[in-house]
């Protein structure tokens, strides 16, 4: 059994070196241009320091042009897949297919993992793209673990399924933010506000609080818990899943490293010692991300053992 | 208002005037037979239905293979052609059957299929190439290069996301030879479609399957966490926070569209009445002949824009087709509301000798009301009913079960399929 890759997301090139020491195996960078929802934003000479760092550490650099593009933001792409070439990242993440019309024309050859969120539902999708270029698919968060796994059976690219962290539940061209503090007259506390990330929607009903902010990409709503399969491992070890991600987006720096520094533990204990090594100190494992764990933040399994209907 | 740029590759001179020969498809929803066939009878040159499966509505009238049959040949008739949504986008346990549903399509008669899944477009290239393949707005197309990329995967259509702007359809038409397909009327996410999923969060229903319950139409409250205390931003004399867009209505952008030549104009509603399709899809079926008539001197008309306020029931903007929306295009504080009219009986025969008029009831009227009776084949018209009668003949005062069959007296002649509503006081 292939010990799976372990994928975060850094806020900075500094934050890539403190996650390399965690024991993080590959990173997702990028900026909002041309990615969703990143954990950081990296320029492009950025991305050229981190890829470096991070190909001295022997780890992997994915660079995320998964935006649904318009066309005004073209150009822009095609510059900006040229410098990707040209620095050497190892794989980009797409969701929109002008990015593999724009590959086919410049003729780069960076693989592609496909990453649309919550439209990658079966298998028979990630074969499509796979013979389109993507050595990998990103799937859905809205799986469960039978889905995932049937899934991997069948799937002839790699899958890659997140295992902690937050998730999208929601993106709209509009500013819905911005608007509503138009509506009321009340320009400059938007103004005051868009950087912050801090502003999250009240949901009586279900007693739920979900992150919401702006960037140039439009307005995105994020699920009320985040996910946390820590201790829930085993299935997708034996699966063979090929990467799990744990998504840092809207937290800190020192909760991304103490939760990377867990799964990194979790993964090396069941693939060096055993199943039961995992058991073990999986339960501790937990204990240590709901010490540090937000309290605003309560933590689920997503949907991998939760039914959806239709 | 954009500047209208004419189009000299849509025009022609007959018989010395110059009209407009590339005229757009009218395409109009319908969750059932008779929605279908009043979609049809009352200017619509193509319909879009769900079957029973692989669709995204799953509260709305669906069709069976043999209502869709029946459809197709109804359609058949007045030149009009039907297409099925099958937009879902699977999870792995929705692939069986998937062949033989598609075959059973093809077979129906149907002209093509609206999908999201390239597990569905790539089945039915196999099992049914008959079927035209339309990418659905579920792919969330939004780019000219990604439109090349469809064209490149031999797609007959592709229906652009709700937030493609009219400069961006025009270089879309440009770059790429492929049928575009875009929506000009009714309700819509708020988010790009498919990229939203607060009803699986929300209620555990799966929107890209069609349990999608409406989420984004709910109130929040919004608040700011400022080192680890919470804090509101709005006070108690604010409208809560809402994304409720108000619905899309591009009547007036009708020849803008007509000269982008936009190949197919969509208005949205599966799950609304015969009275709403049949109003809108005649308005705009008048302003798209009036402006292809005769560009030159063509103006809307507000009798055009009234009728059209009749079977509305939220506030209506451009949304992105003339730039961004701001939030004049949103909804706070209110919600839907009454339409102004209620759609108050269906006519099914018209006796020109007695001047009787036999109709089914669908909703309460009396002696005395006013009433109003449109159609396609008739001028629109008000009057006051006066002695109404049963099926047996009987007189009555009201007529209060609902598909009821009575009669009375109306001097203008009408038609089969001509409607009649009461204004909501």
């Amino acid at each position: 059994m292939n010990k799976p890759e372990l994928l975060v997301t850094p806020k900075s090139v500094n934050h890539v070196k403190a996650l390399i020491e965690a024991g993080a195996d590959a990173f997702v960078i990028g900026e909002q241009q041309f990615g969703l929802r990143l954990a950081g934003e990296f320029s492009v000479a950025e991305v050229e320091e981190a890829t470096k760092l991070i190909h001295e550490a022997g780890k992997k650099v994915y660079v995320s042009v998964n935006a649904i593009f318009h066309n005004d933001r073209l150009e822009a792409l095609e510059q900006y897949l040229k410098e990707m070439q040209r620095i050497g990242v190892d794989a980009l993440l797409f969701g929109d297919p002008a990015v593999v019309v724009a590959l086919r024309e410049l003729e780069i050859t960076i693989p592609l993992h496909w990453s649309p969120e919550t439209i990658a539902t079966n298998w028979f999708q990630a074969n499509y793209w796979n013979e389109r270029g993507a050595k990998r698919a990103v799937l859905a968060r809205e799986l469960s673990l039978e889905e995932v796994i049937e899934t991997k059976e069948n799937a002839k690219s790699e899958i890659e399924v997140q295992i902690h962290g937050m998730t999208c539940m929601f993106q709209s061209k509009r500013s819905l933010l911005g608007n509503y503090f138009l509506y009321r007259g009340e320009v400059m506390e938007i103004e005051n506000r868009k950087e912050n990330k801090n502003m999250f929607l009240h949901d009586h009903e279900r007693k739920n609080k979900y992150p919401i902010y702006e960037d140039v990409n439009g307005t995105h709503i994020f699920s009320p818990n985040d996910m946390c399969l820590i201790d829930e491992l085993t299935e997708l070890f034996e699966a063979g899943i090929d990467s799990l991600k744990f998504d840092g987006v809207l937290h800190t720096q020192e909760y991304i490293n103490t939760v990377t520094n867990c799964y990194r533990q979790a993964i090396d204990a069941y693939f060096d010692h055993g199943e039961d090594a995992y058991d073990d100190i999986k339960d501790e494992l937990l204990e240590k991300i709901e010490e540090i764990q937000p309290e605003l933040r309560p933590l689920d399994t997503g949907f991998i053992f939760k039914e959806t209907v239709y | 208002m954009l500047q209208l740029i004419e189009n000299e590759k849509i025009r022609e001179t007959v018989n010395g005037k110059r009209v407009i020969t590339k005229k757009p498809e009218l395409l109009a929803p319908a969750g059932s037979l008779e929605k279908l066939k009043v979609a049809v009878h009352y200017g619509a040159d193509a319909v879009f239905i769900g079957g029973q499966e692989f669709g995204l509505r799953s509260n709305a009238g669906n069709f069976s293979i043999e209502e869709m049959r029946e459809g197709v040949e109804f359609a058949k008739k007045y030149g009009a052609v039907i297409y099925v949504t099958t937009n879902i986008f699977a999870h792995n346990e929705n692939m069986a059957g998937l062949d033989e549903y598609l075959k059973a399509i093809e077979e129906a008669g149907v002209k093509g299929i609206i999908v999201a899944d390239p597990l569905i477009i790539e089945t039915c290239r196999q099992v049914a190439p008959k079927l035209e393949i339309h990418l659905s707005t579920q792919q969330s197309l939004s780019n000219w290069k990604a439109v090349k990329y469809w064209k490149q995967e031999g797609l007959h259509r592709v229906v652009l996301a709700r937030e493609v702007g009219a400069e961006e359809m025009l270089k879309m038409k440009e770059e790429v030879d492929i049928e575009i397909e875009a929506f000009v009327h009714g309700a819509m996410c708020i988010a790009y479609s498919g990229r939203c999923v607060l009803s699986n969060h929300m209620t555990a229903r799966d929107s890209n399957r069609g349990g999608c319950c409406q989420s984004c139409r709910w109130d929040y409250d919004l608040y700011e966490a400022v080192d680890g205390e919470e804090k509101a931003l709005f006070t108690e004399d604010d409208a809560p926070f809402a994304m409720s867009p108000k619905d899309l209505k591009l009547i007036e952008s009708i020849p803008h569209m007509i000269e982008l030549g936009i190949d197919s104009l969509k208005v949205e509603g599966r799950m609304k009445s015969i009275h709403y399709v049949a109003t809108v899809i005649s308005v705009y079926r008048k302003v798209i002949d009036a402006y292809c008539a005769d560009p030159d001197n063509f103006e809307i008309k507000k009798e055009w824009l009234e009728e059209l306020d009749r079977c509305a029931n939220r506030a209506t903007a451009s949304s992105f087709f003339e730039g961004e929306p701001s939030y004049e295009q949103q909804m706070f504080g209110s919600h839907a509301t009454k339409t102004k009219w209620d759609f108050a009986g269906l006519v099914l025969d018209y006796d020109p000798e007695t001047q009787m008029v036999t109709l089914q009831q669908r909703n309460y009227f009396k002696t005395g009301d006013t009433v109003e009776f449109f159609g396609p084949d008739i001028d629109s018209f008000q009057m006051e009913v006066g002695q109404i009668w049963d099926d047996k003949g009987n007189e009555i005062e009201v007529a209060n079960h609902p598909l009821q069959i009575v009669k009375f007296k109306c001097e203008r002649p009408l038609f089969n399929y001509n409607m009649m509503r009461k204004e909501n006081i």
